[in-house]
Formats: structure tokens, sequence, C-alpha cells
């Protein structure tokens, strides 16, 4: 029996090689099957699958007929994009320059230039994971980064020319609330989250009074009040400027919704943290500064993130205040004679809603993506 | 007080510009900044509003322009500050701005209640509707249970209410924060008639899908003489706002340009030319001490028209019917032609 | 020695330590501390606002609020016209804006429940469309996305004159909103009600008859269809039963307008599609979080106990989901009613716009931010309190 070459006669036919390997019925694999399991599941899956179709068949049309065949490409004034109802492409291009600085004189736009690839410098290398330098980086964009931006732009030393801040406009505005809310926010959100969990009858009173009046009202409302009854507050030969107006408001108000994101931070900080600080003797002061919130910080950073999101997208309120923010700035071209039409809106609201979306989305990623690596390291 | 300290060391740490407690004369400040700081709207097409490169244009802006000219001979040394109908008024008191060119209504409780002067008037305005032709309306007397379109926060709104009550017809107000945002919608069908000044009303047209489907009522439900606006007290400088307009009128009227305005003034030297032409000889400054008596230079007229142009050059470059506004001049015309337009001498 | 001293400390005060180091002193020195500042700032913006005011000549005082208003509004759920007072212009706001919060957070949860699940659903065109819905509805500024509805609800509907008729002639479609009957009651009417109140109440009886019977023997009863059947018939039988106490004022069409009958305008339309999207998107992210949260094997547990799939949601995945979603949740409906002041974008006559017109009129600006802004605070915590004892509700007990 060990031979294996023997062949049995009674048997007509064995087969000795392997057989042709063939393909899965197209019932389980391949495109056919995709579509069966993923879209045509089961009844109700099949319907929904029709209506989202369906939807889609409203959608993209339209989109596609606005942006693409109806848009009018080249032009130098309104009368190239009166008789196409879609997208004025040379309308955006001639007013991008005013999109992104408002009146900043221009022999000077190199100056938010150079702050922005500063500021980028920063922010990539603190956000950027493994970094080593990452904590010195965060440091430079928190505490040197904004002196020298507000040199850069504002002037008046270096031999730099003042411009006076009601000369701002565009996206420097929108970038400058923005960052001056997280650059302000987060340390008195920290302040305000460690004093609601203070033991301090006074002081938790106080947070818990703060933070909850900032979060019960309406950020229009705030921005309405820094521009009518801030003036009234401070005596009045100071009037103070509208930009600081915002920014103050801005950052009162981002501070009570970083308060609560850090306050969830230093709740998952376990109680043996603090026990076994202090009973190496650690004081206070640098039990919290040392081995507390560097842990609760860094579990808290997508919701940091998330929070400069919405704040992003509220800085296009703050023309309530008289600033003249990106927004703004496509509201106040529409005004121009020499590009209005009826779609001029619609072409500049387009691309504002594109320009916030990728800045938004882009963020957001991030934090997810930040989301995942600190869940795997939980994990273990 | 600790309170003003910190305050004042804040904005000072901060850098950011204070406003100066009150004191010095306007012009003199004005000229130590070496800058005229002017008020101007958040955008009214033809008026104020900037254009791709940030830059000002419009007819209230060319009077900015003007008084730069005569102060400085440099019409570019302006700063304009864009303010919102609720805050122009306070940032005219806090001195944020030396004047107001913002299509503001001169009327008597702001001329008296609120500490500020009105020194004429650069365009003569009126509230009109506008409706579509369809409707085959003739008046606005046939508006009853309309539904009006609005910007809110003027006094257009209150002017509409008047004239609905006052004629006692019923009518559905359809609010707004903005004219760009009210003239959408009265083009997407949602208001039977827009209101808003009549220069207004040219401006927004651009916006609509079909312009000529539409027309303006004849009734002019208000009075809205627009002009620059000063601080109460400190005459000195609203003599001279008062004038540099009266200056670009009287320009018009004995035909000075900004084109032949140079050649005009190199004539006078001829004393010969002088007398046989008065008025041009006072005008270009060379007879009497005018500029002087303004507190500028003598030639400070010709300034003004060598940069900004007379009010007639003004008008048609900003809001004329060759712009894509196309208003004609109507009481805007020059009192000989039929309109309200009219400078008193200047002797 | 040693031994002695421990055992008589035993119980004592802790050992004393420089009155300078002691917490609690320290304590009360920083709270002292703190509550000078934050007096010393309220009472330095106080008087510098006393200062101001003097010197502006502006009469403080809630005065104004009885002046005439002079100005109309589009939609008033209370008799108003231009000769009423601001404070009833203030309070027609009002009740707008709990109008549009009110109906806009009931439809944001249910839109962001179902946009939940559609992110976890197993059709691959379902789970995208959801995700790149939740994605572009985040990241752009609400402000645009209102002004994008207003278009889109206006720019399809037809003038008055053309309006689309609806339900047999009797509701109108136009660019002007929809207009249906309204409803004109007569005394009687009262008793509608009472016969809706007693048929609640008949049904919450049957419920908890039905509630102690499964217990008892097992059987089941169906509460939701018996209470709706009385809900209908109850009321029914009171209308013919009183003569009809009801009565219809049916929309004429005027020159411009249909005149009379109730109407829903556009702006309220666009504001309520404009938010509830807008919520629903981040509802939807809470609700697959929550429901993600529910450990696997809670409905492996239930299919082997043998639980049906659609009562396995119902009463093993939601009611643990519930307690995850909750929290997070009360935050959305708050942002909800707070964004609803963007409404001035689009001429919805909200709390904030009418205030802001006020403002504008009588330039009383301490007075009416005050009001409005203690208004949403008010609001707010309301809805906090509601939604803590709700979360309480459905919390785990624990031990």
């Amino acid at each position: 029996m060990s031979d294996v070459s023997v062949r049995t006669p009674a048997v007509a036919w064995v087969r000795t090689e392997q057989a042709p390997v063939l393909a899965a019925p197209s019932t389980l694999v391949g495109p056919i099957a995709w579509v069966r399991t993923n879209l045509l599941g089961s009844i109700p899956s099949t319907v929904l699958t029709l209506v989202c179709a369906w939807l889609l068949f409203l959608l993209i049309p339209p989109m596609w007929k606005f942006l693409v065949t109806s848009a009018t490409y080249t032009g130098a004034e309104r009368t190239a994009c009166l008789p196409n109802p879609g997208m004025c492409y040379p309308y955006l291009a001639d007013n991008f320059q005013f999109f992104m600085y408002g009146f900043y004189p221009v022999i000077e736009r190199w100056r938010p230039n150079f702050a922005l690839i500063l500021g980028m410098i920063g922010v990539v290398g603190a956000l950027w994971p493994d970094f080593r330098y990452r904590g010195q980086f965060a440091l430079y964009f928190l505490l040197v980064f904004p002196i020298i931006a507000f040199v850069l732009l504002y002037g008046g030393a270096l031999g730099l020319a003042v411009v006076p801040t009601d000369q701002w406009g565009g996206v420097i505005v929108t970038l400058v609330v923005a960052v001056t809310g997280i650059v302000f926010s987060l340390p008195l959100g920290i302040a305000l989250a460690l004093g609601r969990r203070s033991k301090l009858p006074v002081v938790k009173f106080f947070s818990i009074t703060f933070i909850e009046f900032w979060r019960g009202v309406p950020l229009v409302t705030v921005l309405f009040m820094a521009s009518v009854m801030l003036p009234l507050f401070v005596p009045q030969a100071y009037s103070p400027d509208k930009l600081l107006r915002a920014l103050v408001a801005v950052a009162l108000f981002a501070s009570a919704y970083m308060a609560e994101v850090v306050r969830g931070g230093l709740q998952a900080i376990p109680k043996g943290q603090t026990e076994g600080a202090q009973a190496l003797g650690m004081p206070y002061w640098q039990t919290t500064a040392f081995i507390i919130l560097p842990q609760a910080l860094k579990l808290v950073i997508p919701g940091i993130v998330n929070t400069f999101i919405g704040l992003f997208k509220d800085t296009s309120l703050v023309f309530i205040v008289g600033l003249v923010d990106f927004l703004k700035a496509v509201d106040m071209s529409l005004v121009n004679p020499v590009w209005a039409t009826p779609w001029t809106r619609y072409s500049g609201y387009f691309f504002a809603s594109l320009f916030y979306f990728l800045c938004c989305w882009g963020m957001s990623l991030y934090s997810r993506n930040m989301e995942e690596r600190l869940a795997t390291g939980h994990k273990r | 007080m600790t309170l003003r300290i910190a305050t004042f060391a804040t904005a000072a740490i901060l850098g950011l510009a204070v406003a100066q407690p009150a004191s010095a004369q306007t012009l003199r400040e004005i000229t130590t900044r070496g800058q005229l700081v002017c008020g101007v709207s958040q955008g009214l097409a033809g008026f104020s509003n900037p254009d791709a490169q940030g830059r000002w244009t419009g007819l209230d802006v060319d009077v900015c322009r003007a008084i730069a000219a005569a102060i400085f001979d440099d019409p570019t040394k302006v700063r304009f500050v864009p303010l919102s109908s609720a805050n122009r008024f306070t940032a005219l008191q806090s001195r944020e701005v030396d004047l107001l060119a913002r299509n503001s209504t001169w009327t008597l409780s702001r001329d008296t209640q609120l500490g500020l002067d009105f020194t004429g008037i650069n365009y003569y305005d009126g509230q009109a509707f506008m409706a579509r032709r369809s409707l085959r309306l003739s008046s606005a007397l046939e508006l009853g249970g309309a539904s009006v379109c609005i910007q809110t926060g003027t006094t257009t709104e209150l002017n509409a209410a008047d004239f609905f009550r006052a004629n006692n017809l019923r009518f559905e107000p359809v609010v707004f924060a903005t004219a760009d945002e009210t003239i959408k919608a009265y083009d997407s069908g949602r208001c039977d008639v827009f209101t808003t000044d009549a220069s207004g009303l040219y401006a927004e047209r651009l916006k609509l899908s079909a312009p000529n489907d539409h027309m303006v009522l004849p009734e002019i439900i208000s009075k809205e003489p627009l002009g620059p606006v000063v601080r109460h007290g400190d005459n000195q400088f609203a003599d001279l706002v008062r004038w540099v307009h009266f200056a670009m009128v009287t320009a018009e009227e004995i035909g000075v340009t900004q084109a032949n305005v140079a050649a005009k003034a190199a004539e006078m030297r001829n004393a010969e030319v002088r007398r046989r032409n008065p008025d041009l000889a006072r005008f270009v400054g060379a007879d009497g001490t005018f500029g002087e008596m303004l507190g500028v230079t003598n030639d400070w007229a010709v300034r003004i028209i060598r940069h900004v142009g007379n009010y007639g050059e003004s008008f048609e470059r900003n809001v004329g019917e060759r712009t894509p506004l196309g208003i004609r001049r109507g009481l805007n015309n020059l009192w000989t032609k039929g309109g309200l337009q009219y400078s008193p001498p200047i002797r | 020695m040693t031994l002695v001293d421990q055992a008589a400390r035993v119980g004592q005060a802790p050992p004393k330590v420089a009155f300078l180091n002691n917490p609690k002193v320290r304590g009360i020195f920083w709270q002292a501390l703190l509550l000078v500042f934050v007096v010393f700032i309220v009472w330095g913006a106080a008087s510098n606002a006393y200062e101001n005011l003097r010197a502006q000549n502006i009469a403080s005082g809630f005065g104004f609020l009885d002046n005439q208003a002079n100005f109309a509004l589009s939609q008033s759920l209370i008799p108003y016209t231009e000769t009423n007072s601001y404070g009833r212009a203030f309070i027609v706001g009002l009740l707008n804006t709990l109008l549009v919060a009110i109906i806009g957070i009931a439809a944001a949860s249910v839109i962001g429940f179902f946009v939940g699940l559609a992110r976890l659903a197993k059709n691959v065109l379902v789970r995208q469309l959801a995700t790149w819905y939740v994605e572009f509805i985040r990241n752009v500024p609400l402000v645009l996305q209102l002004v994008f509805w207003y278009t889109a609800v206006l720019q399809p509907l037809p003038n008055p004159r053309d309006s689309i008729a609806l339900f047999g002639g009797e509701v109108f479609l136009n660019n002007r909103g929809v207009v249906m009957p309204k409803p004109i009651f007569a005394d009687a009417a009262i008793w509608l009600v009472a016969a809706f109140a007693a048929a609640l109440v008949i049904g919450f009886i049957v419920k908890r008859w039905s509630a102690q019977r499964q217990a008892a023997t097992g059987q089941t009863f169906p509460v939701g269809w018996t209470t709706l059947g009385l809900l209908i018939a109850l009321p029914t039988i009171a209308f013919y039963a009183l003569g009809q106490p009801i009565s219809f004022e049916h929309p004429q069409l005027g020159r411009f307008n249909l005149s009379g009958g109730l109407r829903i305008i556009p702006e309220f339309v666009a504001l309520l599609l404009g938010l509830v999207l807008y919520t629903a998107a981040f509802i939807g992210e809470i609700v697959r979080a929550g429901i993600q949260a529910v450990h696997r094997g809670q409905t492996e547990a239930a299919s082997a106990l043998g639980l049906r799939s659609g009562h396995t949601t119902r009463f093993v995945v939601i009611p643990q989901a519930l307690r995850v979603i909750i929290p997070p949740l009360t935050s959305q409906f708050l942002n909800l009613t707070k964004n609803s002041t963007l409404a001035v974008a689009i001429g919805y006559p909200d709390l904030f716009l009418v205030t802001n017109t006020i403002n504008n009129q009588t330039g009383q600006a301490i007075e009416t931010v005050g009001m409005i802004m203690a208004t949403y605070l008010f609001l707010s915590l309301l809805t906090s309190g509601f939604m803590n004892w709700y979360n309480q509700r459905v919390a785990l007990v624990e031990r």
C-alpha cells in the first residue's frame, strides 16, 4: 500500500492534478454581489437605496449645472456674468485679495502672510503626532507667536508702519479672532475648570456661575452686548477698539466651553494620581501643574480641536460689532456695482462655504485621527 | 480711579487704538495726525463701497477725499472706517471719526439731540417703492394687503409703517438685516414690493434677475436729505466741510472741471483776465484770502477740483447714467438746471 | 514613651502648623481676595455705566416698554399691530422663538435618531450619504446654511395667484407660505379640551392596569392602540354632541395675497429646516456613539433569551444607549435654542430680531440687552433642569 504509483484499475478515472480554480459565483463576489449585499440586501434596504439615489439625483445635476455648465469663467465686470445663471468665477478672482486682506494696505500685505507662515509652523509643530519638541512648539504658539503676530500685523515697532485695526479685514480678522479666542480661552478655561472642582466654596460658586452664564446665552447676544454695552462699562474717555471688544467677547465665551472640555479630562484622571503626588509631598499647584494637567490635557486634545472648530465657525458672527471678517468681506463685495448680478451672491456664498468647510473638515479629520490614537493607547 | 488705570493699561498693553479725551480742535488734530478719519457705510453702492482692491469709492467717499485734498493736497490721506447704522453716531461722538459721510438723513432730532451738526446736503433722496410690472400698479395707494420687503433698523421701516397707517392700508412687513438679503427675498417673490431710499432702489435693481420687469412707483413717501455730519461745537471744521461741498457745486456752476482747472488757475495770473472773471478769480484763490478764512491754503478749491472734480463729475463718475447704477441728476442737478443743488457765493 | 505619645494623639487635633500655612486660613484668604476682586470689577463697571448714562442723557428704566412700538411684525402668535407697545412686541418675539425652539427640538431629535441609525446602516449608499451629510453640515457656519435653505424654500414656490391647492382646495401653498383654514373656537370648545384630557387620564389608568395584569398573568394588552382610539374617539364624540363648536375661516385671494386663514410664513419654514438639519447632524453623531457604547454581548444575550429584534432594540439597546445620549443631547437642545438668534439673517421675527429693532429705536441698550440675555439664560436653565430630571430617571441605579 505504500506504493502510491499503483493504479487501481477498478476505478475508471481519478484526478491526479488540481482542478482549475473557478471564479467564485458572481452572486458571492464581484461588483454584482457587492451591490446585492450592500445596496439590495433586503426589501427595506432596497427602498432606502432608491430613496438615496433619488436624493443624489436631486442634488448633483443642479450642482453640476451651477458650478460647471452655467458658470462664467472669464470677464471683467458684471455684464460677463449676467447672462449665465451659475458661478461667476471672475468675480471671485477679482475680489480674492479683498476676501483675504480686507482693507489692509497693499504694500504691507507681506506682513500677514509672514505671520501666517510663522503661525503654521507653530501649529504643525505642536500638533504633529509623536514629534519630540511638541511641547516647545505649543508653548511657542501660545506665548511667543501671539506677540510676534501682533507686532507684525499692527506695527509700530521695528520700523513697521502702524496699521490700525479698523484697516484689518477678511481672513486676517477671521484668523485673529479664532487664534486669540483659543490662546486666551485655553488658560482661562483651565483655571475655570480647576475652579469648578475646587473645594473652596466661593471659588467654586464664581466658576460655576461664570461657566453657566456664558454657556446659557447665544454668542450673537454676547457680541451685541460687547458692541453696545461694553463702551458704557468703561470710563467714557476710553472707547475700546472694536476688534478688542470682539476679542474679549469671543475669549470669554469660548473659555466657558473650554472649561467644560477640560473638566471632562480632569474627571478622567484617576484619584490615585492626586493621592500619589500628595504622598510624595507635592503641594496643590505642583500636583496640578506637573501630574494632573499634562495627563488631562493630552486626553482632551480632540475636544479642544472641536471647540476650536466651533469657534472658527462662530467668527462669522463678529460682523455684529462692526468688524469686516471673511464672511462680511464677501457681503461687502456684493455691494460693489461692478459685479452686482443675481448670481454674485450665490457665487460668494458658495466660495465662503467651501472655505469654512475645508478648514473645519481638515481640523475634524485631525481630531478624529488623534481620538483613534488615544483610544488605542488606552486599550493596551 | 484704579479701574481707569487698569483699563488704560490693558488697552496700552494690547497696543490698540484708544480714543483720546475731548479737547483739541478737529482741524488741528487732523493736521497733526496727517490723516482724515472718515466714517462711511458698510457698503452702499455708488455712495461708499470698497472695490476689489479694498479702495473706497463713491459719492460720499468723494466728500472725504475732497476735504483731504483741501487740507493736504492729497486725496489719499484719508482712513475710512465702515460703520453700521446703529453705531455711526456714537462713533462720531466718541471722536473715533472726524466726520460722517454716510448717507445719513438730516432730521431735526438728530441735529439737536445727538450733539451733532449736519453741514449740508450732498444728495437729495426719498423713500420709494419698487414693484413688478405684471401687477399693473399705478400708485402706492393700491398696495393694501401687499407684502413689503424692508431693511430693519432704519427710518425706512418706520416710514413704511407710517405711510400704510396714514392711508388706512394693511400690509405684511418682511424685515431683513441687510439690503442684500432684502432684495434677494423680493426677487424670489417673497414680497410684492421692495422699499428703500430711491438711490438704493437703483443700486439694488442691479441684483434682480430681470430688472426690466420691475418699476418704481411714483410716490416718494419721505424726504431724505443726505449729508456729511460733524460734531456740534467745532464750528471751524464744520465750516470747512460745508464749503468743500459748496466749492464742488460752485465749480460745476462756473464750468471748472478736473480737466481745465489747472489751465484756468494759470490764466488768473493775468490781471486783465482776473478782472473779467471775478467769480473764477475768487474761486481759484487769485483774489482774496478765502482759503485762509477756512483754515486751509488759498488754493484749496483748486486742489479739490484737481483731485476729485466738481460735483457733477463726482456724481457722474459714481452714480450717474453711465455707471451701472444709472441715476439721473433730478433733484440733485444744479438750481440753474431745475435741481436743488445751490451754492452760496464764495466772496 | 513614643508608643504612649502616639496613643495619646489618637483622636486629638492634628499637630499645629504655622498660621500662614494652615490650609483653612489660606483658603479663606484666597477666597476673600477673589470676592474683593469680583466686587471691585462689578462696582467699577456699574459706576462707569451710571456716569456714562448720565453724561449721555440716556434715561434708564423699563418705562419705554409701554410706549407705542410703531413697527409691524410678519408673524405673531398673539394679536399684535404696530400700535401695540414695545413690551408686547417683545412677548411676540419670545413666543416666536419658543415656537421654533420647541418644534425644532422635537424634529431634530427624531431626524437625528434616524441619522444615527443611518450612520451604522449595512447599506453602503445610506451610510455614505449619512456620513457626508454629517460632515458637510457640521463644518459650514449655520448662517450660510440658513441663507441656502431660505432660497431653496422660496425659489420653487409659485406666487399667490398660482398657488398650489392641496386637500381639495382647503390648503394653499405659495411663496408667501402655507395658508390653511383658521379654526374659530366657540365657547363650548372648552369641552373638547376636557374630552381630550379625559382620554389621556383613561389611557394612563389602562396602562397601569395592563402593567399589573402583565406582572400577574403574563398577558399583554394593546395599551397604545387603546389610548390612540380614545384620544380620537372622545373628542370626536364631544365635537358632534356639542353641535360642532369649531368653525373655519377660509383664506380669500386678494389683489396681492391670500388674506385670512392661518399662515405659516416661509421664513419660519426655512429657519426650522436649517436649525433642524444642523442640529440633527450633531444629534446623529451622539446617537451613533450611544448605540456603539452598548456592548455587543447585550444584544446577543437578548437574542439568546428569545427576544425579537424589535424588542431587543426597544427594551435592551435603547434604554442603555439613552444613558450615554442624554447629557450631550441636552447641550444640543440648548444650542438649537441659542442658534435660533441667527433668524435675523432671513427675517424671521424672533426674540433677537425684535429686541434689536426695539434697541435701534429707543437706544435703551442696557435694558434691552439685559432683557434678552436674561430670557435666554432662563430658557437654558429651564431646559437643562428638565433634561437633568429626565437624565436622573433613566440613569442606572447603582447600589
